[in-house]
């Protein structure tokens, strides 16, 4: 057991420092010359509108979940007429950006680390490099800017669906308006409330993407190694999802 | 094309003495496993020299140290007069256009049709041909290795020899002067490897490229080989022509040799 725990501590420390290394590569290759459009334009479209359906579905049951979990809550308050204000500080705020951050990354996080990994397993990371093409800029930077450019994207995206689910929600057991619904709903949320967490998000996004890419480009030679780069990306992207988060609500509650 | 026209060699014309690649003294180690211990060749240019040797004696290490793709611990590798270990990124960037290397797996980009993986090292590298050049270029290399109508496959909707082809396709289409190939025949029926040999074979005469063929594979060897070196256990073992090899009395030799005729007759 002694021998475990040092050993264990310095394979998270060896990750965390290659994954620091990794991280300046990418912010070096990101400022450099021929900056790849068309596949940042693809990637765009992978990250984005391939994860419509799933953050779509994802953001309503949100919206509608939270809806009527809290609604028997304020009407032994009589404060009803607060859910909408209610669920819409919830969902801008917290729900919706982690709830939809974390979604993501199983989806794109571990979609990067597998397609990345497979990548390196047939060596076709190795046939990029020697044909003269910098695959850090080619795979890595472009995927890493399309998920921190399209998942705060994603994020306010379910966060809309998830006031529309509120109100469906609502109007399960009430009878209220979809106009009168978002009318209280944006009383209550203020521009204090939507710019940090749409500040958040951009980390969320750049996280998922860097994790999953660094997973993927660091995999082993066997096929097994695919496996572990998916699983291991989504697991720490979520966690630094939750870590980021964390630090994000110390950081705003300071300046509220 | 069948064997028998594949014996037909590079003419002895194109091979000037020059060395294309000069490896002096190489060593290269994962942890302890010491992988190549000395290793010292040259590749002449025009010339087609076949790297035998059983799996896991450091043939695929020996390719990808050339292109630096890994580092050698120590020793010089030089391409083209070039000392390899000493070029800084873009020097090392400029030597790899001259080179073609042809991975075991074909790493042919899977996300890709055929035409964009044709495309993908030709808009990199060659950025002022015009897109009618580049769909020429890319017709003819398709036509050269047989494979027209496979434009706008996938990777996945093609066979191992044809994967093979392709991979061939992508690394002949910047012109390379030196060509390496790791493994060219591996996985592939014994028509496949044939025709994949005598592909290999006829790019060196119509291109009149340096190629370095690591093979364990005997009939690659005959179709291709205009010299051959051994690899055992890390270091040269024999080098010379193929017949001396099968004339070759020595016992690593001759048990190479009866297994892999054993395995090319299966």
């Amino acid at each position: 057991m002694e021998k475990f725990v040092p050993v264990q501590a310095s394979i998270l420390l060896t990750d965390v420092a290659d994954l620091f290394v990794f991280l300046l590569r990418t912010i070096k290759e990101t400022f450099s010359r021929n900056f790849e459009f068309r596949e940042f334009l693809r990637q765009c479209f992978q990250i984005g509108y391939k994860s419509l359906p799933l953050v779509s579905i994802t953001g309503i049951i949100e919206g509608l979940v939270l809806t009527i979990q809290s609604r028997p809550s304020l009407l032994k308050f009589g404060a009803v007429s607060m859910l909408p204000g209610m669920v819409a500080v919830s969902l801008i705020r917290e729900m919706g950006p982690v709830i939809t951050a974390l979604i993501c990354a199983g989806k794109i996080g571990s979609g990067m680390g597998a397609e990345l990994g497979s990548m390196k397993v047939t060596e076709q990371i190795d046939a990029m490099e020697v044909s003269s093409t910098n695959p850090i800029r080619f795979l890595v930077v472009t995927r890493v800017l399309a998920a921190t450019l399209m998942i705060p994207i994603l994020i306010i995206y379910a966060d809309a669906l998830g006031m529309l689910g509120g109100w469906a929600g609502a109007n399960i057991k009430g009878d209220v308006t979809l106009v009168l619904f978002f009318t209280q709903a944006f009383a209550h949320v203020g521009f204090d409330d939507l710019l940090p967490a749409v500040i958040k998000s951009f980390f969320f996004g750049g996280v998922i993407g860097l994790v999953g890419c660094y997973k993927g480009y660091s995999a082993g030679r066997g096929t097994e190694s695919v496996g572990i780069a998916a699983n291991s990306a989504v697991v720490l992207a979520s966690l630094l999802v939750i870590i980021i988060d964390v630090i994000a609500v110390q950081i705003t509650d300071m300046f509220t | 094309m069948n064997r028998a026209q594949t014996e037909n060699k590079a003419s002895p014309e194109t091979k000037s003495g020059e060395a294309a690649v000069e490896i002096n003294d190489l060593k290269k180690s994962f942890g302890t496993q010491e992988v190549l211990k000395n290793v010292s060749l040259r590749l002449l240019k025009g010339e087609n020299l076949v790297v035998l040797g059983r799996s896991g004696m450091g043939k695929s290490v020996l390719a990808k140290c050339i292109v630096r793709l890994l580092n050698p611990d120590s020793g010089t590798i030089k391409v083209f007069g070039e000392n390899v270990g000493e070029l800084n990124r873009h020097g090392l960037s400029e030597l790899r256009k001259k080179i073609g290397f042809l991975f075991q797996s074909g790493a042919l980009y899977d996300s890709m049709t055929v035409r964009q993986n044709l495309e993908f090292p030709l808009r990199r590298i060659k950025k002022d041909l015009s897109k009618k050049e580049i769909d020429e270029k890319i017709m003819k290399v398709l036509e050269d290795v047989g494979l027209p109508d496979a434009l706008n496959k996938m990777p996945s909707q093609l066979s191992g020899g044809m994967r093979k082809r392709i991979s061939v396709a992508r690394t002949i289409i910047l012109d390379p002067m030196l060509m390496l190939y790791d493994e060219p025949t591996t996985g592939l029926d014994p028509a496949t490897s044939d025709e994949i040999s005598a592909l290999i074979d006829d790019i060196q005469r119509k291109l009149k490229t340096s190629s370095l063929i690591i093979t364990h594979d005997i009939e690659c060897a005959r179709a291709t080989a205009d010299r051959v070196i051994m690899l055992h256990d890390g270091e040269v073992h024999l080098e010379g022509k193929l017949e001396a090899f099968e004339k070759s009395a020595d016992p690593l030799i001759v048990s190479f040799f009866k297994s892999s005729h054993g395995q090319s007759h299966k």
